[in-house]
């Protein structure tokens, strides 16, 4: 399986809205983060939802986002971050990558 | 951002504060989860299609439903969409069990 992205790539959850079952949750679609960790690979939840169990498998990334830039209003320490499970087909470069 | 958010996916709403206090489970309750994981058993059932049937419950319905009503309900779904019950068995057997209920409790 390829893998596109690495440990400390930049990538932007792509900004998109789909209809269904949907595990990328939406307080950081359209928002950027790095790599944390790439967790394997899994079956697609979006397809695993509707009955089809022999999906592909897809990369499982651990990104890692400012919690300041995910909350404007957010009164915690300067460093404090928030890490999320995202598969990689909503992933995108995003600008200070190596891709 | 933009575009529509479904009710479930709630992550940074204002959701008041968390009941950490632990409790016992229902029979029933209990119940369900056995009737899931045989689901499972028989490869009727993933979770990811109880979350998704979970969430197709919509406003509503989803927020005024307790956390095994909601299993009970998408285990439900499934298996009707799964054609492994139909809708009049469901309704003659819940119908059976309510009478046998009232039966049960006459003095």
């Amino acid at each position: 399986m390829k893998i596109r992205f690495a440990v400390g790539d930049a990538v932007r959850v792509r900004r998109a809205f789909p209809p269904g079952h949907v595990r990328t949750p939406y307080f950081i679609r359209g928002r950027s983060g790095v790599v944390d960790e790439i967790a394997g690979a899994y079956h697609n939840p979006e397809e695993l939802a509707y009955g089809r169990y022999d999906c592909a498998t897809l990369p499982l990334y651990r990104v890692r986002f400012s919690q300041a830039d995910l909350w404007s209003d957010y009164d915690g320490p300067v460093g404090d971050t928030a890490i999320v499970d995202i598969y990689e087909h909503w992933l995108e470069p995003a600008e200070g990558g190596h891709q | 951002m933009s575009g529509p958010r479904r009710v479930h996916d709630m992550g940074g709403l204002a959701a008041g504060p968390v009941d950490r206090l632990d409790h016992a489970h229902e029979p029933w309750e209990k119940r369900v989860d056995a009737i899931r994981m045989l689901c499972g058993k028989r490869n009727l059932l993933r979770t990811d299609e109880m979350r998704r049937n979970i969430e197709d419950l919509g406003p509503g319905v989803y927020d005024a439903l307790s956390y095994y009503e909601r299993w009970c309900a998408s285990i439900t779904n499934v298996l009707l969409q799964k054609n492994v019950i139909t809708v009049d068995e469901l309704g003659r057997k819940m119908a059976e069990v309510e009478q046998r209920w009232t039966e049960a409790r006459k003095p």
